[in-house]
C-alpha cells in the first residue's frame, strides 16, 4: 500500500469533498474536516509499522514518472527526521480542526483551507523531487494568506499580505538555487531527484556559484524559521492570525525552515556551509537573545508567544550551525550528531510546547475575555484550576524545565554545539536565562496573585477544549521524562547525516 | 503557383470564408436570430483546429520538418501549427463570451464575429509567414481587424478613444517597422527570410538599425516597452472580450512573427540580437510591474500587467542559445492565453454584478459568486507564478533557461518582479475574499461566461499539473523551426 501518497493527499481529497458540501450545513462540515484529518493522523501513523527503525537511510519510496521530459518525477519518501515532522503535521492539524468547531464565520472555505494547508505541509517534508518539493513549499503560503486575511485580528490584510511577500521572496531565490544545481548536472542526466543531486554535489567546487545557490536556499529557509533579522513578518503574521492559524503556523511551517536547512542546506552545500557556520551561527544567537529580551517586553501574550518562537528557533539554528561547523572535522562528528538530535527534538518540542501555548492563548481570548494584555489578568489559577495547569505546564516545558520536553531539547543542544563553537553557545545559554526570567513572570502576572474580580466566573476548559490540549500535554511529559524512543529515530536521520558530512 | 499548395492554406481559408460568410448574413437575418451567428463563427473555428490538426498529418507526423510553399514565402511547421492552434483557442474563448456580452450593446453582432474571424486568420498568417511583406501585410490584416474592434461600441466614448489610439500608434509603429524591412531588403537583395539569412553577411550598424526598427513592429503587437503606451487606454476603453483578445491573441502572433524572423533570418554570427532584448526585456517587465503597482482599475492594472509578462516571455529571446528558451516561450504563451483570457473573463463577470471595473467596487465577490471568484484565485496565482498552475511551470522554463544560458542577473530582476506582482494581483484577491460584500445576493453568469471561465480554469491547471504532452509537442517545434 502507497501509505505516503495515501496520507499526502487524504486531506486534499477531504478538501474536495468539501468543496461540493453546502456552505450553511456548518456542522458537517465541521466533522467532514475532522473526519478527513483523522483519517490522515491514523494514516501516518500506519506509517510507523512500516518503517524499518534499522535503517538510516530515506525509506519507503514512492515514484511515478511525471515530466520526464525535464527530468521532473513524484518521488516520496521518508527517514527519521520527515516521519516525527509529518507526525507532528498530522497530530496538530487534528487538533487545530477541533479546536476552530467554534469558528462560524466562512466554516466551508477555513475548513477547506486547513486540508489544502496540510496537503502542502506533509508534501515538503515527504517530497524526495526539488520541483515537487517547491509545488508543496508554495502550496502552504496561499492558504495561509487567507487564512490569516479572512478570519485574522484587526490588521489582519497587512499582516497576510506581509507573510506571502516575504516567503515569496525566500522561495523564488531557492528557485534560482535548484535551478543552478540542475544546469550544473552533466547534460543527459540532468534530474531534479533530491537524493541524486545531493549524490553529486554539481556546485562542489564551482566558488561563486556555489555560494549563490547556497544563499538562495538560506534566503528562503532563513525567511521560514524565521531568523534574526528576516523574522519581522513573524510577530505580525502570529498576532493576526486566528488561534489554530498560529498553532499550524508556530508548530509546523516555521519547522519547515529548519526542516530545510538539515535536509538541503547540510549535505548540498556542505563546505560553503561551514565557510559561513559562524555568520549564522552568530544570526540565531542574536535571535535567541533578542527574541528572549522582546518577548519579555510585551504585554499582549500572544505577540509574548510570538517571540519566544524567534528564540527557540535560535536554538535549532544554532544547533544546525554547529553541525555545519563541524564538518570535515570527524573528531567532532559525535558532538554534531548530538547537536542535531537536540535539533531536530527542539523542532518537535517547539511544536508541540508552542502549539499549546497558541492553544492557551486562544481558549482565553477567543471566548472568554477578549483580551490578552498580559497585565490584565491576576490570580486566574484560583478560578480555572484546569487551564491553569495547562498553561503553567507548558510555559514551564517552553522555558525547559527538567522532566518535560523542551529541556531534553535545548540540553542537546547545548552539549552538541558547546564542544564545536562553544563561545556562541554559552552566549546563548543566556538566552534561556532571560526566557525562564519572562515565562515565570508571565505566570506570576496571569495566574498568581490576587485574583481579578472581572474574571471571577469564567468557566474552565470545557471538554473540546481539554481534547485539544490535553495530548499536548501528555506528549510534553512523556517525551521530557522518556525521550528514548523518538530520540531513536531522530537519531538515525542524525548519523546518516554527520556520517554524509564527515 | 501551385494550386495544389493551397491545402496548406485550408485553416485560413475556412476562416476567410464564413467571415466573408457574416459579413452578409448579418444584413439578411432578423436581429433577434443574430445569436446564431455567434454559432457559425464558433463553428468555423473548430473546423479551422480540426483543419490544422489535418496539416500536422499532412506534414507527416509530429516529428516531420515543415513546408515550405509560394516560393518560400509561407512555412508550415510544427512550430507553426502550435501558434495556429494558440490563435484559433483564444478567438474561440473570445467569441464564446462574446456571445452574451454584444446583444444589447450593438445590433451590427455579425460584424463583431465577422472581425473577430478575420483578426484570426491574420494571427494564422502571422505564424506562418516567412517573408517579409507577407508578414508586413498579416499584421496589418490583425491590426485592422483589432482597432475597429476595439472601436466598435460606437456610442461608448472610451471604446471610440481605444480604437483611435490603437489605430495612430499601430500605424506609426507599423511604418517604422516597413522602414526596417525595407532596410533589410536593400542589405540583401530579398524579402524571404531564408534568403536573407544566406545573405546578411557583412552585418554593419545598418544591420542592427534594421532589426531596432522591425522591432518596432513586434514590440507594438507584443506590448514591449518602449511601444507600450497604448496598451493601457486601449485595454480600458475597448470593450472587455475584445480586450481579453487583444492581450493573448496579437501578443501570441507577435511572438511568433518576432521568433520566426530573427531565428530564421538574423544569423547569431551577424546581430547579437539577444544582448538587445535582454535590455529590453528587463526593461519591460519591470515598467510594467512597477507601473501595474498603481492601478485601481482591473482592466488597467491587467494591461500594465500584460506589458510585465511580455517582458518574461523575451527572457526566452535573450536566453536563446538554451534549449530551454523556445520551449519555455511556446509554453508561456499558452499559460497566458488561458489565465489572462480567465482573468478577463471574470473581471466581465465582475463588472456584470458591480457595474464597475474598479478593484475595490469588486469587494465580496467571493460571497457572491463563489465558484467565480474561486477561479479568480487560480488566475492571479497563476500569473503570479505559483504552483500548480501553468503560469508557474511557464515561468519555472523560463527562468530555467535564463540560468542555463548564463543570464542569472536577468533571473532574478524576474524573480524580483515576480514578487512585485504578487502584490497586486494579490490585492484583487483581497478585494473578492478578504473584504465585506458591497451589496448582497448572488451575481448571475451567463451560459457562455460560465463556458469560458470554466475552460480557462481547465486550461490554467491541467497544462500546470501535467504539461509533459506539451513538452512533447514544444520539444518537437523547437528541434523543427528554421530547419
Amino acid at each position: 500500500m502507497p501509505i505516503l501518497t495515501l496520507t499526502l493527499f487524504l486531506p486534499l481529497a477531504g478538501a474536495l469533498v468539501l468543496l461540493f458540501l453546502p456552505r450553511e450545513d456548518a456542522d458537517r462540515i465541521r466533522r467532514v474536516t475532522l473526519g478527513f484529518s483523522l483519517a490522515t493522523f491514523a494514516a501516518s501513523l500506519l506509517i510507523l509499522p512500516q518503517f524499518e527503525f534499522g535503517r538510516r537511510e530515506i525509506q519507503l519510496i514512492e515514484q511515478a514518472a511525471w515530466i520526464p521530459a525535464v527530468g521532473v518525477q513524484y518521488k516520496v519518501g521518508v527517514d527519521g527526521l520527515s516521519l516525527v515532522l509529518a507526525l507532528l503535521t498530522t497530530l496538530l492539524t487534528v487538533l487545530s480542526v477541533l479546536y476552530s468547531f467554534r469558528e462560524t464565520h466562512r466554516v466551508k472555505e477555513y475548513n477547506l483551507l486547513f486540508l489544502l494547508l496540510e496537503t502542502g505541509m506533509l508534501g515538503v517534508f515527504f517530497a524526495l523531487d526539488f520541483f515537487l518539493f517547491y509545488v508543496f513549499w508554495e502550496l502552504t503560503l496561499v492558504p495561509m494568506y487567507f487564512l490569516i486575511g479572512i478570519w485574522g485580528g484587526p490588521r489582519r490584510e497587512y499582516a497576510a499580505i506581509k507573510f506571502f511577500l516575504y516567503t515569496l521572496v525566500g522561495s523564488l531565490a531557492m528557485l534560482l538555487g535548484i535551478l543552478l544545481l540542475y544546469f550544473h548536472l552533466p547534460p543527459g542526466q540532468r534530474t531534479f531527484d533530491v537524493l541524486e543531486i545531493i549524490r553529486q554535489r554539481p556546485l562542489a567546487g564551482t566558488g561563486l556559484l556555489a555560494q549563490l545557490a547556497f544563499w538562495g536556499f538560506f534566503l528562503s529557509f532563513a525567511i521560514k524559521v524565521p531568523m534574526w533579522p528576516f523574522h519581522t513578518w513573524l510577530p505580525d503574521a502570529h498576532v493576526e492570525a486566528p488561534t489554530a492559524g498560529s498553532v499550524i503556523l508556530a508548530a509546523v511551517l516555521l519547522k519547515l525552515g529548519t526542516y530545510g536547512f538539515v535536509r538541503f542546506s547540510l549535505p548540498l552545500f556542505p563546505e560553503v556551509f561551514r565557510q559561513h557556520a559562524l555568520l549564522i551561527a552568530t544570526l540565531a544567537v542574536i535571535g535567541v537573545i533578542y527574541g528572549a529580551l522582546v518577548a519579555m517586553a510585551q504585554t499582549d501574550l500572544k505577540k509574548l508567544v510570538a517571540y519566544s518562537s524567534v528564540n527557540h528557533m535560535g536554538y535549532v539554528m544554532l544547533a544546525v550551525a554547529a553541525a555545519a561547523y563541524a564538518y570535515g572535522r570527524p573528531e567532532l562528528a559525535d558532538a554534531a550528531a548530538t547537536a542535531l538530535n537536540g535539533a531536530t527534538m527542539e523542532m518537535l518540542a517547539h511544536g508541540i510546547i508552542t502549539g499549546a501555548l497558541f492553544l492557551v492563548v486562544g481558549v482565553i481570548y477567543d471566548d472568554r475575555t477578549h483580551t490578552r494584555g498580559v497585565d490584565d489578568f491576576g490570580g486566574l489559577w484560583a478560578v480555572l484550576p484546569k487551564y491553569g495547569a495547562v498553561s503553567i505546564t507548558a510555559m514551564f516545558a517552553s522555558l525547559g524545565l527538567p522532566g518535560l520536553m523542551g529541556f531534553v531539547a535545548e540540553f542537546l543542544i547545548f552539549v552538541g554545539s558547546f564542544s564545536i563553537i562553544p563561545v556562541f553557545t554559552a552566549l546563548a545559554a543566556l538566552g534561556v536565562v532571560i526566557t525562564a526570567a519572562f515565562f515565570l513572570w508571565t505566570i506570576q502576572r496571569i495566574f498568581l496573585g490576587p485574583t481579578n474580580p472581572r474574571w471571577a466566573n469564567l468557566p474552565d476548559l470545557d471538554r473540546r477544549e481539554a481534547w485539544t490540549l490535553f495530548p499536548l500535554v501528555v506528549l510534553m511529559i512523556v517525551f521530557g521524562v522518556y525521550p528514548k524512543p523518538l530520540l531513536d529515530i531522530i537519531n538515525l536521520t542524525s548519523s546518516q547525516l554527520v556520517a554524509m558530512l564527515r | 503557383m501551385n494550386w495544389a499548395d493551397l491545402r496548406w492554406l485550408v485553416p485560413e481559408l475556412v476562416l476567410a470564408a464564413a467571415a466573408v460568410a457574416l459579413v452578409g448574413a448579418d444584413l439578411l437575418v432578423p436581429a433577434d436570430r443574430k445569436r446564431w451567428l455567434g454559432g457559425v463563427a464558433l463553428a468555423s473555428l473548430v473546423a479551422a483546429g480540426a483543419a490544422c490538426a489535418v496539416l500536422l498529418t499532412d506534414l507527416g507526423g509530429l516529428g516531420a520538418p515543415g513546408v515550405r510553399v509560394f516560393a518560400d514565402t509561407y512555412t508550415v511547421d510544427a512550430f507553426a501549427v502550435y501558434f495556429k492552434l494558440v490563435a484559433l483557442a483564444a478567438v474561440a474563448l473570445v467569441a464564446l463570451v462574446s456571445l452574451d456580452y454584444f446583444p444589447g450593446r450593438t445590433p451590427h453582432l455579425g460584424e463583431v464575429f465577422s472581425l473577430l474571424l478575420f483578426a484570426g486568420v491574420g494571427l494564422l498568417l502571422m505564424a506562418s509567414a516567412s517573408d517579409l511583406i507577407l508578414l508586413l501585410l498579416s499584421i496589418e490584416f490583425v491590426s485592422l481587424s483589432s482597432y475597429l474592434l476595439a472601436g466598435f461600441l460606437k456610442r461608448d466614448p472610451k471604446s471610440n478613444e481605444a480604437g483611435v489610439k490603437y489605430f495612430l500608434y499601430g500605424a506609426a509603429t507599423t511604418g517604422v517597422m516597413a522602414y526596417g524591412f525595407s532596410l533589410l531588403y536593400g542589405l540583401t537583395g530579398s524579402t524571404i527570410l531564408y534568403d536573407i539569412a544566406a545573405r546578411l553577411e557583412r552585418a554593419g550598424p545598418a544591420a542592427f538599425l534594421a532589426v531596432g526598427m522591425a522591432l518596432a513592429g513586434f514590440g507594438f503587437k507584443v506590448s514591449m516597452v518602449p511601444f507600450h503606451q497604448w496598451t493601457p487606454d486601449v485595454y480600458e476603453g475597448a470593450p472587455t472580450p475584445i480586450t481579453a483578445f487583444l492581450s493573448v491573441g496579437p501578443k501570441a502572433a507577435g511572438f511568433a512573427a518576432l521568433v520566426r524572423t530573427l531565428s530564421v533570418g538574423v544569423p547569431l554570427e551577424q546581430v547579437n540580437w539577444p544582448v538587445l532584448l535582454a535590455a529590453l526585456s528587463a526593461v519591460t517587465m519591470t515598467v510594467g510591474n512597477l507601473l501595474a503597482l498603481l492601478q485601481r482599475n482591473l482592466k488597467r492594472m491587467l494591461a500594465y500587467s500584460s506589458i510585465a509578462h511580455a517582458g518574461y516571455v523575451l527572457i526566452a529571446l535573450a536566453a536563446w542559445k538554451s534549449p530551454w528558451a523556445l520551449q519555455g516561450l511556446l509554453y508561456y504563451l499558452l499559460a497566458y492565453l488561458f489565465m489572462n483570457l480567465g482573468a478577463f473573463f471574470v473581471a466581465m463577470v465582475a463588472a456584470e454584478g458591480t457595474g464597475s471595473d474598479e478593484i475595490p467596487d469588486h469587494a465580496g465577490l467571493s460571497q457572491r459568486a463563489p465558484w467565480v471568484a474561486a477561479a479568480m484565485v487560480v488566475f492571479m496565482l497563476s500569473l503570479t507564478g505559483i504552483p500548480p498552475t501553468a503560469g508557474f511551470f511557464g515561468k519555472f522554463y523560463l527562468f530555467a533557461a535564463a540560468v542555463d544560458a548564463g543570464l542569472l542577473w536577468l533571473a532574478a530582476l524576474a524573480v524580483a518582479n515576480s514578487v512585485v506582482s504578487l502584490y497586486y494581483y494579490v490585492g484583487v484577491l483581497r478585494a473578492l475574499y478578504l473584504m465585506p460584500p458591497a451589496a448582497p445576493g448572488p451575481i448571475p453568469v451567463s451560459a457562455g461566461l460560465r463556458a469560458g471561465v470554466l475552460g480557462a480554469l481547465i486550461g490554467t491547471l491541467a497544462a500546470g499539473v501535467y504539461p509533459q504532452p506539451l513538452v512533447t509537442f514544444m520539444e518537437v517545434a523547437r528541434r523543427l523551426l528554421g530547419s
